[in-house]
């Protein structure tokens, strides 16, 4: 996570914003100036199931890049390209109107608990 | 029709790490809309409400484009100003390129505080697109019954209780009081059917003038329903005719639509939590009064869309 360290400031200035900041400082009105800048704001942890998908079973229909309320399906040249884990919310839309069932979801624990056995074997 | 494979090659405009609950209506509905207009520049408006407080939270934005806020209760009157500013910088010849404007608003906004400030911006015939995210209750500020909140539903205060079930009047008809306007373009869609979202955003924001688009876009914290399953759920407001799909263009209106078959309105009320009362017995009055007005409004949008009116084959 990258919090207050983007370009915020007015007329190109880089100052950093923090919390300790006085709001003399801060951009006037409240102005943001680098369009899209949330995606420097990770949602992804808010995730407790995972989709996961089946590179098999796809048909690049590209109906999940559709319905994600996150714009976390990444599509390169109109094709599936992979999850954006650092922003989707395991919301479980994109399995669901996957008309193939190519994306499962899987538990967070889970995927947390099997991969510290697989470290542990080693 | 443009292909999902060369719609997805489209700019995002809106990116993740916005604050909307994991699977909010909106979020699907805004990059919808937003995605048909293609490479086009935007000019953004919004009415306070989830999809403003989750995109703009200081200092950071999920709009990929301009965007400006509004109060709750005036996006019309604000997305008309920056039209009308645009069109004065463009004459003086201090603008060159070409913008296109739109502004989003939940149904508490629309439907009701801002619906003055809309209208007016309608009636001056101002080149903007209005389109209202309609998840039927103010849901950013914990779920209170508007004009848009179906009849039965259980609101914070709307409370279905032992004695009331739930609100007690029918929705407000918006997109036809928007359509009585004779602006060039007014139109009702849904997402379960991305084509006809896709058609009409377009199509709005082609059209010269005003255009209004009303889009039924689920809360899943306020409907009570299963996350993953609202592309189903929009489907049974499609298939049972709670959410007809039409549009009135130039005044002629025109049915999108039509289910082959009598899909009752449990359907669509059965798997959300805010309809569960009106399954107890002694409540099965109100599914009736629903079903009723369903009909009712069904047959009057056939009636005005110049087809026969009746209701579809049980
Ligand atoms: C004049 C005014 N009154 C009340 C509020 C508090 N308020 C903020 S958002 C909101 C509800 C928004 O409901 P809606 O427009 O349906 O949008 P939703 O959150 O449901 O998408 C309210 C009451 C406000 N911001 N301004
Ligand atoms: S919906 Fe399924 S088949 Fe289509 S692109 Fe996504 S994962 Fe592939
Ligand atoms: S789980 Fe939800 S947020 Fe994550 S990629 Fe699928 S649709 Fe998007
Ligand atoms: S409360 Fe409802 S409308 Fe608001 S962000 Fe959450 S899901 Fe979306
Ligand atoms: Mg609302």
């Amino acid at each position: 996570m990258t919090p207050f360290n983007r370009n915020f400031g007015q007329g190109g200035t880089r100052k950093a914003i923090s919390p300790d900041m006085n709001w003399r400082e801060l951009t006037k009105a409240g102005n943001i100036y680098e369009p899209g800048n949330s995606a420097s704001y990770e949602t992804g942890d808010w995730r407790t199931i995972r989709p996961v998908w089946n590179k098999d079973r796809c048909i690049h229909c590209l109906i999940c890049w559709r319905y994600c309320p996150d714009a976390s399906i990444i599509s390169t040249d109109g094709k599936f390209d992979s999850f954006d884990y650092k922003h989707c919310k395991g919301c479980g839309i994109c399995a669901k109107v996957c008309p193939v069932h190519a994306i499962d979801m899987f538990s967070e624990d889970e995927i947390d608990r099997q991969e510290e056995a697989s470290k542990n074997e080693k | 029709m443009a292909t999902l494979k060369e719609l997805a090659k489209v700019e995002e405009r809106f990116v993740g790490g916005h604050r909307l609950c994991a699977g909010c209506g909106h979020g699907i509905s805004v990059r919808m809309v937003l995605n048909a207009a293609e490479d086009a520049n935007v000019v953004v408006g919004c009415a306070t409400g989830c999809l403003e407080v989750a995109s703009t939270i200081y200092p950071y934005t999920a709009w990929n484009c301009s965007f400006i806020h509004s109060a709750f209760e005036n996006a019309g009157a604000t997305i008309s100003g920056v039209e009308a500013a645009y069109k004065s910088l463009k004459k003086q010849g201090k603008i060159d390129k070409d913008f296109k404007f739109v502004a989003f608003g939940g149904d508490g906004g629309t439907y009701d505080i801002g619906f003055q400030s809309l209208s007016g911006a309608m009636e001056r015939g101002h080149n903007i697109v209005y389109v209202c995210l309609d998840n039927e209750a103010y849901m950013n500020t914990g779920i209170q019954r508007s004009s848009a909140t179906p009849m039965g539903a259980d609101t914070t205060t709307s409370p279905a209780g032992k004695v009331v079930p739930g609100k007690q009047q029918p929705r407000k008809d918006l997109t036809a009081i928007m359509a009585a306007h004779n602006i060039p373009y007014a139109a009702q869609t849904a997402i379960s059917n991305w084509q006809d979202v896709h058609r009409k955003a377009k199509k709005a924001f082609d059209v010269e003038g005003p255009a209004f688009i009303n889009i039924l876009s689920p809360c899943p914290r306020g409907w009570r329903y299963n996350t993953p399953d609202i592309v189903e759920l929009v489907k049974k407001a499609v298939e049972t005719r709670f959410w007809p799909m039409y549009e009135v263009e130039n005044g002629k209106w025109k049915l999108n639509y039509k289910p082959k078959k009598y899909v009752p309105i449990e359907e669509f009320l059965k798997p959300q939590g805010r309809f569960r009362h009106l399954f107890a017995p002694g409540n099965e009055h109100v599914i009736k009064a629903i079903q009723k007005e369903v009909d009712e409004r069904w047959l009057a949008l056939l009636e005005r869309c110049g087809e026969t009116p009746e209701l579809p084959p049980k």
